[in-house]
């Protein structure tokens, strides 16, 4: 078998991703001319709400791909490795989708405007006895040097795993240099983790969208907010090997990698229903006034299309769909799932920003979609640049053989 | 119940069965069935058997087991008995969700169960006959159903040629039995005695 290590960019894939771009621009010039350059609070917010809609959604996105090479190296999963070159190029937009994300979350934090985090009003916090009580954690400057701080790890841990694994592209190890080098990996796997649990796992959603609610609060959110965004990661991680593979691309990868990568959306949507539920649920049940605010405007008020339409996307439409074996093998499947999925949990995201700030109507969604396709075509640029800079086989590393025989 | 005309042989490795398996298939003999001590990880890909249909079983009981559990509580709670709980409406669902999905579980695992059971013919006091002991320890066993066309004798000598041990002709009733695994022990003392 010839292994085709070299991946060209196609200029078709270029043009797409750079046409894609423009479309996001704009959306943002455009947004800006009809709601960020006005006077008001409320259409400004509209302009930064979108913006950090989309730029925490994405971030999130490709940092999950990460997480998802840590999480495996950790947990031994060797049948990784044929495909591992197309997560480690999806994380490479960590730095660049977190630099627009970190100037973006600072922008809205000393800015001008306060209805998105109204916490970060001085004077209003005085008189509000409970953000009053919060402003220990909910204040701007611990907010600014978390956002750099995660950022610059996330960026530097990921850019530390993919050199540790493009390190030995050239130099084949024998038995005691593999067992050390595996071991290498590990610790920096498990040091990402610990960042990451640290950051996704707690603190960062909390910081970056709970508090957009800032008088509400629930302990699994940033779980929910993890769920969601590591499902539409594998999502993302699928649809790019779908991609090459049509490509004739990724020959060690085959449906038996998929089907993995099926189970891995099929497991972590029904996750996300659940800890999504449990959320629900227990403020459903206690119906406390402080709590319930959060759930009125969404699954009763204005929000309710948008929130049930993202419930069946992110919920019934995986479990049916993705729950015989053959449709996880299916190329086409997978791809229209794939896409399903990025789009419903973008549309979670949507829910989770606006109804805190934009309390007079439903913001027209296309505006919102177009930046959206900007991120987009961003992250295919950035993604394929990076694929085409390392050989797409990790070809040296003690588990491949693992990768190359595996089947479920 | 019919009795069968089975040759049987022995492996005692794997990579000596999966070849086997397929000189098999070429030569167009039926497999009857594989015995091994333990699952191994493609021979039923290699057998050419068919995906089970347990998990459509599964999927079918889940589905009575969720109908069973909202078509019960609607029942109770808002026809036959209405309790005001905490000013919730009757129909609450979110509720029963978590009461739902156990008995969802409920209803799969233990249909699943029963249905592995009878498909692999197990249940009380149903014994099954072994072809070689040693099939549920440390040997594979291969049987290959004889047909009236099947020639004995070239059949034996295909199975040595590619490995097998222990080759011979045994006759299997069919189906569900009842019994006990007297006949087994019996084989099994003979052969230790024929080893001499």
């Amino acid at each position: 078998m010839v292994i085709r290590e070299k991946y060209t960019v196609p200029k078709r894939f270029n043009t797409i991703a750079i046409t894609l771009m423009v479309i996001g621009i704009l959306a943002i010039v455009g947004l800006y001319a009809t709601h960020g350059s006005k006077s008001d609070a409320t259409s400004q917010a509209r302009f930064w709400g979108s913006l950090l809609q989309n730029s925490v959604y994405f971030l999130l996105v490709v940092n999950a791909a990460m997480f998802f090479i840590c999480a495996l190296t950790l947990a031994w999963g060797g049948w990784q490795m044929s495909f591992r070159r197309v997560s480690e190029a999806i994380s490479a937009c960590v730095p660049v989708v977190g630099t627009i994300c970190g100037v973006i979350l600072l922008l809205i934090c000393f800015g001008n405007n306060h209805e998105i985090y109204h916490w970060t009003d001085t004077e209003h916090v005085k008189e509000d006895a409970i953000l009053n009580f919060k402003k220990g954690f909910l204040n701007k400057n611990f907010f600014a040097v978390m956002t750099v701080l995660t950022i610059v790890s996330w960026s530097l841990l990921g850019r530390k795993m993919r050199k540790l694994s493009q390190s030995i592209d050239n130099k084949p190890l024998n038995v005691e240099e593999g067992k050390k080098y595996i071991w290498n990996n590990t610790v920096w796997a498990a040091i990402y983790i610990v960042v990451f649990s640290l950051t996704v796992l707690s603190s960062i959603p909390w910081l970056w969208l709970m508090s957009i609610d800032a008088h509400w609060y629930s302990t699994m959110y940033s779980w929910y907010t993890f769920a969601s965004t590591f499902v539409a990661g594998v999502a993302l991680i699928t649809l790019f090997v779908v991609f090459l593979k049509n490509n004739n691309y990724l020959e060690l990868t085959n449906e038996e990698h998929l089907h993995d990568l099926g189970k891995f959306m099929f497991a972590f949507s029904i996750f996300w229903t659940y800890l999504w539920f449990s959320q629900f649920m227990l403020i459903w049940y206690a119906n406390i006034p402080e709590e319930t605010t959060y759930f009125k405007p969404r699954a009763q008020g204005m929000y309710s299309g948008i929130f049930w339409l993202m419930f069946i996307i992110n919920f019934l439409a995986p479990l049916l769909i993705f729950m015989s074996r053959n449709s996880k093998r299916n190329y086409a499947t997978l791809t229209f799932m794939s896409l399903l999925i990025i789009f419903g949990h973008w549309l979670d995201f949507f829910q989770m920003v606006f109804p805190g700030h934009q309390k007079e109507h439903v913001p027209m969604i296309l505006w919102d979609f177009g930046v959206a396709l900007g991120f987009v075509g961003l992250i295919m640029f950035v993604t394929a640049r990076a694929l085409s800079k390392a050989p797409l086989l990790a070809k040296n590393h003690p588990f491949i053989k693992e990768s190359v025989i595996h089947h479920t | 119940m019919a009795v069968k005309k089975f040759i049987t042989g022995s492996f005692y490795d794997e990579e000596v069965l999966f070849p086997a398996v397929k000189k098999i298939r070429r030569a167009g003999y039926k497999i009857h069935d594989v015995f091994t001590p333990f699952p191994i990880h493609g021979l039923d890909k290699a057998m050419g058997l068919r995906d089970t249909s347990l998990h459509t079983a599964g999927f079918i009981y889940g589905i009575t087991g969720t109908a069973t559990a909202v078509g019960f509580i609607t029942w109770a709670l808002t026809i036959d008995w209405q309790i005001n709980f905490g000013g919730k409406p009757f129909f609450s669902l979110p509720a029963w969700i978590p009461i739902i999905f156990e008995l969802t579980v409920l209803f799969a695992a233990v249909g699943m169960v029963l249905t592995f059971c009878y498909l692999c013919q197990l249940a009380p006091f149903v014994k099954k006959d072994h072809f070689n002991l040693r099939s549920t320890d440390d040997t594979f066993l291969m049987a290959l159903e004889c047909t009236d066309k099947t020639i004995e004798a070239d059949a034996i000598s295909f199975l040595e040629s590619i490995g097998a041990v222990e080759v011979g002709v045994q006759y299997k009733e069919t189906g569900w039995w009842l019994g006990r695994y007297d006949n087994d022990k019996k084989r099994f003392e003979k052969n230790v005695e024929t080893a001499h």
